[in-house]
């Protein structure tokens, strides 16, 4: 019988292997325990967090008017439903193979998470009670709709089950309506939105866009047709060429000359545009990537076989040139997100936007580096969970692993 | 885009036309209708600076710059909240204020002539809203008194900008010599100040203050009186529409007027009260539209100087609440002053 060795045991031969490793482990060890200590006091004692607490309305959306907030907490609830819907219906189709728990191990974390930070977050935010119950009647939604689909999701007809995807686009939609207005809503100018609540709408909608944007430019630059081919190129070329700043410049100053008054769309808008055709570029290269790595014969195996071309893009060659390029895909889909920094540079209200006007407020002078610290970890959050994402979108997508192996591969 | 161009060309041609045309009139100003019309002053700020603009945690607006958008919006729609504030960087600020996002520009913009002249920037000026300048700022307890005390001490400033020359220039005048300490950002400059590497660093009064909020101890450092470089900043319109730049004019002169005769927010209901009883106090009256048509020689309501002063207040009020010395600022009025207290804000007569 094979003894494993013990966790400790394991870190002492990794960490003090010969007597040079030990020292250069003790080394790094001391400067991070340092950098850790010095980071905890002073965040604990030195730091002034009555910035992040008097303006947390303000990081999160902006000059959104405060009458008008209802409908941010009707669509928070809603995505709350949403998330809880898929999350419980993934976990329910799962488990119709091999036995596992109702809350496997990652989700046991997820949800420790989850309810930590609803307890915790309004509580240091210092938010008033009713807004605080408002949060964990929003994470307790969440979790009962996860718990009781997880238990019984696998008894809803397939049919019904498939449709369930669908409500994440119709809620994009009715996002969008309940942030903006219309539809009897009253207006909510994009000028009025701010904070978190514009970085992460900016960034979805230049991600959303720009990935079929991408594929049908990838798709142009390999045309056999010239004009197609050649309009393709030098799309993506002069965009490459040009910094991302520039485009911006360009959007929001330039068209206002080129346009008779009012016809220009709002400034927010054409940021977004800018944003989307920008990363369109980029992300057709990476699809462009996928489409050469696939063997010229899958295409005329499909052809051959009597597919019309769209049929055969759209079910043999894409599917497989996609799973290539997701990497790079996602890679440039955080890029994104972290370029949506640069708008505060023309004057809009993103995160970073909100934040230096916060910081320009007399009564907050000089409590910066609170405040950076604060965006850091906001920006690093987003970009995980959309590398996170990606990699479990990976996991699943992938022909030669295990949890793919219940899916049919029309799914896959 | 070259339709585009070609259908625009004919709408500019006519735009010139109706201006011209409109010369005869006086008051007809294409801009000052279309902000009647739209119901808000789309007003272009920094958003970003201390004291001028910046957004409160409940998302409104404040500063002094944010103040005379306020007054202005107030004296031609009658409602101080009727503005949509537009935050501009300094790259972008002429080009939004020439292609009409913004109607008017108060962003702490320094008057130059290039900026003013028709062959560069074509803006059209109101009066100064606050005179900054380059200034020292050294700790209180080092007794330094003036620049000259300055002498053979280093002096931290920031490397590449014309605070560098304004400097320099000054120093070479006093015949003092001074050993200058560069760095590459505002932060650092800061930084090797308060560590006491120097005895005093200089940028601009409004920047020093602001910075100086930041400091443990912000009690403990003075700014020298000596001005290095004049740093006029006005609020501005573009140069096409003077009936619109007149306007402009007019409502920061009448927060000027207000205080040198002692009218403030508190008080204009009163005073208003006492020129519409007594028929003799024609001055006040005409100020106050009260009698006289200056409102309508400029297109405005005939009562906009009570709107203006009631919305933000007189010039003093609006000075002291922003960068004052009751606010974190502590900025001294220096040559902000009324000129009878021998500064440089100075109305001319509403006659």
């Amino acid at each position: 019988m094979i003894v494993r060795p013990s966790r400790l045991e394991q870190l002492r031969q990794e960490l003090f292997s010969s007597r040079l490793n030990g020292l250069i482990s003790i080394a790094l060890i001391a400067f991070l325990v340092t950098a850790a200590l010095g980071l905890a006091k002073w965040a604990l004692f030195q730091a002034q967090w009555a910035v992040i607490r008097a303006n947390s309305t303000l990081f999160a959306l902006g000059r959104y008017p405060l009458e008008q907030q209802w409908r941010l907490w009707l669509l928070t609830a809603l995505l709350a439903l949403a998330t809880g819907l898929s999350w419980g219906l993934l976990r329910a189709i799962l488990r119709s193979g091999p036995p596992v728990t109702l809350w496997p191990r990652n989700d046991r974390w997820a949800l420790a998470v989850l309810v930590l930070l609803s307890l915790w977050l309004p509580m240091a935010l210092r938010l008033s009670l009713a807004i605080q119950m408002r949060w964990w009647g929003i994470t307790l939604l969440l979790l009962v709709v996860r718990w009781a689909l997880g238990r019984w999701g696998s008894a809803i007809p397939a049919t019904a089950r498939r449709l369930i995807p669908l409500i994440w686009p119709l809620l994009y939609l009715l996002g969008m309506v309940l942030i903006s207005g219309g539809l009897g809503l009253v207006q909510v100018a994009p000028s009025e939105w701010g904070g978190l609540l514009l970085t992460l709408l900016m960034s979805s909608f230049a991600i959303l866009l720009c990935f079929p944007l991408g594929i049908l430019l990838a798709l142009g630059r390999r045309s056999a047709l010239p004009l197609l081919r050649w309009g393709s190129v030098l799309y993506i070329e002069f965009i490459r060429g040009a910094p991302l700043i520039t485009l911006l410049f360009l959007g929001q100053n330039i068209l206002g000359f080129l346009l008779p008054g009012g016809m220009a769309p709002d400034r927010v808008w054409r940021a977004a545009w800018v944003l989307t055709f920008f990363a369109a570029a980029y992300v057709a290269e990476a699809v462009r990537s996928g489409l050469a790595a696939l063997p010229a014969g899958q295409l005329e195996a499909a052809r051959s076989l009597g597919l019309p071309m769209p049929q055969a893009l759209i079910h043999v060659v894409l599917p497989q040139a996609l799973r290539v390029a997701l990497p790079a895909t996602v890679g440039q889909f955080i890029s994104l997100l972290q370029d949506t920094t640069l708008l505060s540079l023309i004057g809009l209200l993103d995160l970073l936007g909100t934040a230096r006007t916060v910081m320009a407020n007399p009564a907050f002078l000089g409590q910066s580096a609170e405040v950076y610290l604060v965006l850091a970890v906001l920006f690093w959050c987003c970009c995980a969970a959309l590398g996170l994402g990606s990699r479990a979108l990976e996991e699943r997508l992938n022909p030669h692993s295990r949890s793919s192996a219940n899916l049919s591969p029309s799914q896959a | 885009m070259l339709r585009r161009l070609a259908t625009a060309l004919p709408l500019i041609g006519a735009l010139a036309l109706v201006g011209c045309a409109s010369d005869g009139g006086g008051i007809q100003s294409q801009k000052m209708a279309a902000i009647k019309s739209r119901g808000n002053l789309i007003c272009g700020v920094d958003g970003k600076l201390p004291g001028f603009s910046f957004v409160a945690p409940d998302g409104s607006y404040s500063g002094l710059d944010v103040d005379f958008c306020k007054a202005t919006a107030a004296a031609l729609l009658g409602d101080p909240a009727k503005v949509t504030y537009r935050d501009l960087s300094s790259s972008e600020r002429f080009a939004a204020l020439g292609s009409g996002e913004v109607d008017l520009l108060s962003r702490n913009t320094t008057m130059t002539l290039s900026r003013d002249a028709p062959g560069g920037n074509a803006l059209a000026f109101a009066p100064t809203t606050f005179y900054d300048g380059q200034a020292v700022m050294v700790p209180a307890s080092s007794g330094i008194q003036s620049l000259k005390d300055v002498a053979g001490k280093p002096i931290c400033v920031e490397t590449g900008t014309s605070t560098e020359l304004n400097l320099a220039d000054r120093m070479r005048e006093l015949n003092a010599a001074y050993t200058p300490l560069k760095f590459q950002s505002g932060d650092q400059t800061y930084a090797a100040y308060l560590q006491g590497r120097c005895v005093a660093v200089t940028s601009d009064r409004s920047q020093l203050a602001a910075k100086r909020t930041g400091f443990p101890n912000p009690a403990g450092h003075i700014l020298l009186p000596d001005v290095l470089s004049k740093e006029p900043l006005n609020p501005a319109t573009v140069n096409s529409d003077p009936a619109w730049a007149d306007a402009v004019r007019w409502v920061v002169y009448s927060l000027i007027e207000a205080e040198e005769i002692g009218i403030t927010a508190a008080n204009i209901d009163a005073k208003l009260a006492e020129a519409e009883a007594n028929k003799n106090l024609a001055q006040l009256r005409r100020f106050f539209g009260v009698e006289g048509d200056l409102g309508k020689q400029l297109g405005l309501p005939a009562d906009f100087v009570v709107k203006a002063v009631k919305a933000v207040g007189n010039y003093g009020e609006v000075f002291e609440r922003n960068v004052g010395t009751g606010s974190p600022l502590k900025l001294e009025r220096g040559v902000n002053q009324q000129w009878r207290q021998g500064g440089l804000m100075y109305s001319p007569p509403f006659l």
